[in-house]
């Protein structure tokens, strides 16, 4: 037993070292020097200042403005400071009300709109701060964002258009589109 | 259409095509023949052994393995409850955040060092950078590693006879994080801050919001009380939120071994759903494949030690069967999405524009394919990471997690301990294929004897006692009830998973539950921690056991252990065992709850 306890301790110390400082502190020096715009949240800087991060998404409820996956974090949506989904059971009662709730806010935002309304749109996401949206979900709220801003279709479906991501490398994961990025660029243009 | 089995097929492809060469190179690695891509640090672990006053030359018994191991372990758990306890005195907190109260510190220094990584807390409302990198992060490597030696030592007991020892821990325990865990992570950290992946020990970064919010807080009077009015309502005042406060820190580094080492204990709350732990789809493929990595390798390292590599096919074979198996039941119940939103005008239907389907607690970017892929492998691998959210998945796409967990995570497993568990397994099935033909049953030349069965059986059993009677218990209990989120079967099932979780150290939760209380935090870390060592010692001992036995020669009476019939007869124990000991737990849980949901529309 006596035997164990020199070497348990020494290597634990040891270890925890390369493990807990010399391994981070490395991976922070290399990230920041070669990738610091990635290792610092992927800012989105305009005239100087951090307008918000490319991979966390903002709250939109004004009808001029696409709005992005409903979130459950709280006391408000999207607070990057403390992620969360809803966890909500698929049988809870209370997700029927939230989902019913979303589907109303964008029947009233939009009255002219019969399209049924994509899953993406009424859903929580699981971090509460997903950036992007379905290009169906864009494409829902098209007509309503080009009428609030007076702005013919065809000019912000190009907009939509630059702002949507394919699968990663044509195969990965799912097609997106950022909100904040695009939400900005209708705000630049108009 | 197409693309979901082109994703699906890119990533068991990649993942097998990377077995046979990790495998091979953990096979030099703990034989001590260490591969010209290390050779140069050799002598830096030397250094380390002298200083550590390790003979590498001198192997233990596995009494004296399993008591290094808990001796380790245990300066684990002093280490990870200390600096959160201390958190508040140490340095890079720029958060200020206090120290984290005893019983949560309890867990989470169990959950950590045995592999769990339960996250009872909310990580970036609680734990400083120093915890999550000195505390968390480290025991990342330790508890892999310890499974890693562990699973080596059983592995010896099978390759070697008549000796009485199965290896040094400390010289295994070092090889696997010196040589395996850190440079593997190292690139993948990288290549992860490249994806988008934070990595810095700035404070959290404030920007203005486009769009302000607003909420309800209570107000309070001068002493900090809530005040009331007249009627004896509670008075409310509106907070209008202008910026939004973006939390960051040194997450790349962790997020690598926490994936690769199938520990799962995400930096931020919402584990790898969050955008800063897993940015892209790339993102996601890599943390997908570091789960299995190490898993899927240890069955080539144990086919090569044995002498005979078609054994670890075999066994390799049979994980992916059972795996495709439970992915394609996640993928369909998930895409059918969920049949009280037709009604309401939603469209869930997939096509080129969306994934569709059960999109509650799930990302964009991941879309139904990623997430049930994920949440399939989390929890095949014990390690309990996930990209979306588990307990917001249709009943039948939350029952395949929960199923897998409760087989004891020999779908590929943890690292480790995934492969021990399917050793054990295949024990038990040279057993029953012995019993039903009347011989002495054996397996890689080892005649297999009552007290290896014993301990066998022990590993098979402990699990489902803990997790069925914790589960018993909390229900019963008012402590135990009043923590659940979701109402009707939900509730139960959210009980279910997280015992299930915890004995199965896999980490992962139907998070509604409110497990930060006295009561779960007790409770779930003694399951962690006994559903770990009291699985390992037992381990320890069959490998001391099979070790000091005869090798016997191949003969007419021998069953092949590499062979299709084997690999069912396999398949065939491990959903046997497992359907006979928690069908009916589930029935009360998830299965209830589809027939309701189907029921109702």
């Amino acid at each position: 037993m006596l035997k164990l306890i020199r070497p348990a301790l020494i290597s634990f110390l040891l270890l925890t070292l390369i493990t807990g400082i010399a391994y981070p502190f490395a991976v922070t020096g290399i990230s920041q020097g070669l990738m610091p715009f990635q290792a610092n949240g992927s800012l989105i800087v305009k005239d100087g200042k951090p307008v918000g991060s490319a991979l966390i998404g903002q709250s939109f409820s004004d009808p001029k403005y696409f709005w992005g996956r409903p979130s459950a974090t709280g006391p408000v949506a999207n607070n990057a400071a403390a992620s969360s989904g809803s966890n909500l059971g698929p049988t809870n009662p209370a997700l029927m009300d939230a989902v019913k709730g979303r589907v109303q806010a964008l029947r009233d935002a939009d009255p002219g709109n019969t399209q049924l309304v994509p899953v993406d749109l009424v859903t929580a996401s699981g971090s509460g701060l997903d950036p992007q949206i379905s290009p169906a979900a864009a494409e829902y709220q098209l007509a309503r964002v080009a009428r609030m801003r007076n702005l013919p279709v065809d000019a912000v479906h190009k907009l939509v258009e630059e702002h949507t991501e394919g699968r990663q490398f044509g195969i990965l994961g799912e097609p997106r589109v950022n909100v904040l990025e695009l939400n900005l660029a209708l705000d630049a243009t108009h | 259409m197409i693309n979901v089995y082109v994703q699906i097929a890119l990533y068991l492809g990649v993942l097998l095509a990377l077995a046979k060469p990790v495998g091979y190179y953990m096979a030099r690695v703990y034989e001590g023949k260490l591969p010209a891509l290390v050779r140069w640090m050799a002598p830096a672990e030397n250094i380390f052994y002298r200083l550590c006053g390790v003979d590498a030359k001198q192997e233990m018994r596995w009494t004296q393995y399993a008591l290094a191991m808990i001796l380790f372990s245990l300066l684990g758990v002093l280490a990870v409850y200390g600096l959160q306890r201390l958190q508040d005195l140490l340095p890079l907190n720029p958060q200020g955040f206090g120290a984290v109260s005893p019983d949560s510190s309890f867990n989470t220094a169990l959950s950590f060092v045995t592999n769990t990584n339960w996250q009872g807390y909310v990580g970036e409302t609680t734990m400083s950078y120093l915890t999550q990198m000195l505390g968390l992060s480290v025991q990342n490597f330790f508890s892999a590693a310890t499974g890693m030696a562990v699973v080596i030592a059983l592995i010896r007991g099978f390759a070697r006879h008549t000796v009485e020892t199965i290896g040094n821990f400390w010289v295994d325990m070092t090889r696997s994080t010196l040589y395996i865990l850190l440079p593997i992570s190292t690139v993948l950290a990288l290549v992860l801050v490249s994806q988008g992946v934070v990595q810095n020990f700035s404070a959290y970064q404030s920007v203005p919001l486009m769009e302000s919010a607003s909420y309800d807080q209570p107000k309070l009077d001068a002493a900090g009380n809530p005040m009331k009015d007249a009627s004896g309502n509670a008075v409310t005042e509106k907070v209008v939120v202008k910026e939004q406060s973006i939390a960051l820190g040194p997450v790349a580094s962790q997020e690598a071994i926490k994936q690769l080492g199938t520990n799962g204990g995400g930096f931020f709350n919402a584990n790898s759903a969050h955008p800063f732990e897993n940015p892209t789809p790339f993102a996601n493929f890599l943390e997908m494949l570091a789960m299995f990595l190490i898993p899927a390798g240890l069955c080539y390292t144990f086919g090569s030690m044995v002498g005979d590599t078609r054994q670890g096919w075999a066994i390799l074979a049979s994980m992916t069967i059972l795996f495709v198996g439970f992915l394609a039941v996640a993928e369909y119940a998930e895409q059918q999405g969920n049949p009280a939103f037709t009604a309401l005008g939603v469209n869930q239907s997939a096509s080129v524009m969306q994934s569709g389907g059960n999109m509650e607690g799930k990302e964009t970017r991941f879309g139904i394919v990623n997430s049930a892929l994920f949440a399939t492998i989390t929890t095949g691998a014990s390690c309990g990471a996930v990209n979306s959210m588990h307990d917001s998945f249709t009943p039948l796409g939350g029952l395949v997690p929960m199923a897998q967990m409760q087989l004891g995570e020999v779908v590929f497993g943890g690292v480790g301990s995934g492969l021990y568990g399917m050793l054990i397994y295949a024990v038990i099935a040279v057993f029953l294929a012995g019993l039903m033909i009347g011989r002495t049953p054996d397996y890689l030349g080892k005649k297999i004897e009552a007290f290896d069965i014993k301990m066998a059986s022990l590993v098979i059993l402990i699990p489902p006692l803990i997790i069925l009677g914790g589960t018993a218990l909390a229900v019963m209990l008012g402590v135990g009830k009043s923590s659940i989120y979701n109402p009707g079967a939900h509730g139960f099932s959210e009980v279910l998973y997280a015992f299930t979780s915890a004995v199965a150290n896999n980490g992962s939760a139907f998070a509604g539950i409110s497990a930060n209380t006295p009561f779960y935090n007790s409770a779930l870390g003694f399951a962690v921690w006994f559903g770990r060592f009291w699985l390992m010692i037992p381990v320890l001992a069959l490998a001391g056991s099979l070790a000091a036995k005869k090798r016997m020669p191949v003969s007419v009476g021998s069953m092949a252990t590499h062979t299709p019939m084997f690999v069912w007869l396999l398949i065939g124990t491990v959903l046997l065992v497992g359907a006979l000991t928690f069908v009916p737990a589930l029935a009360l849980g998830p299965v209830i709850e589809h027939l309701n949901m189907m029921g109702a529309h």
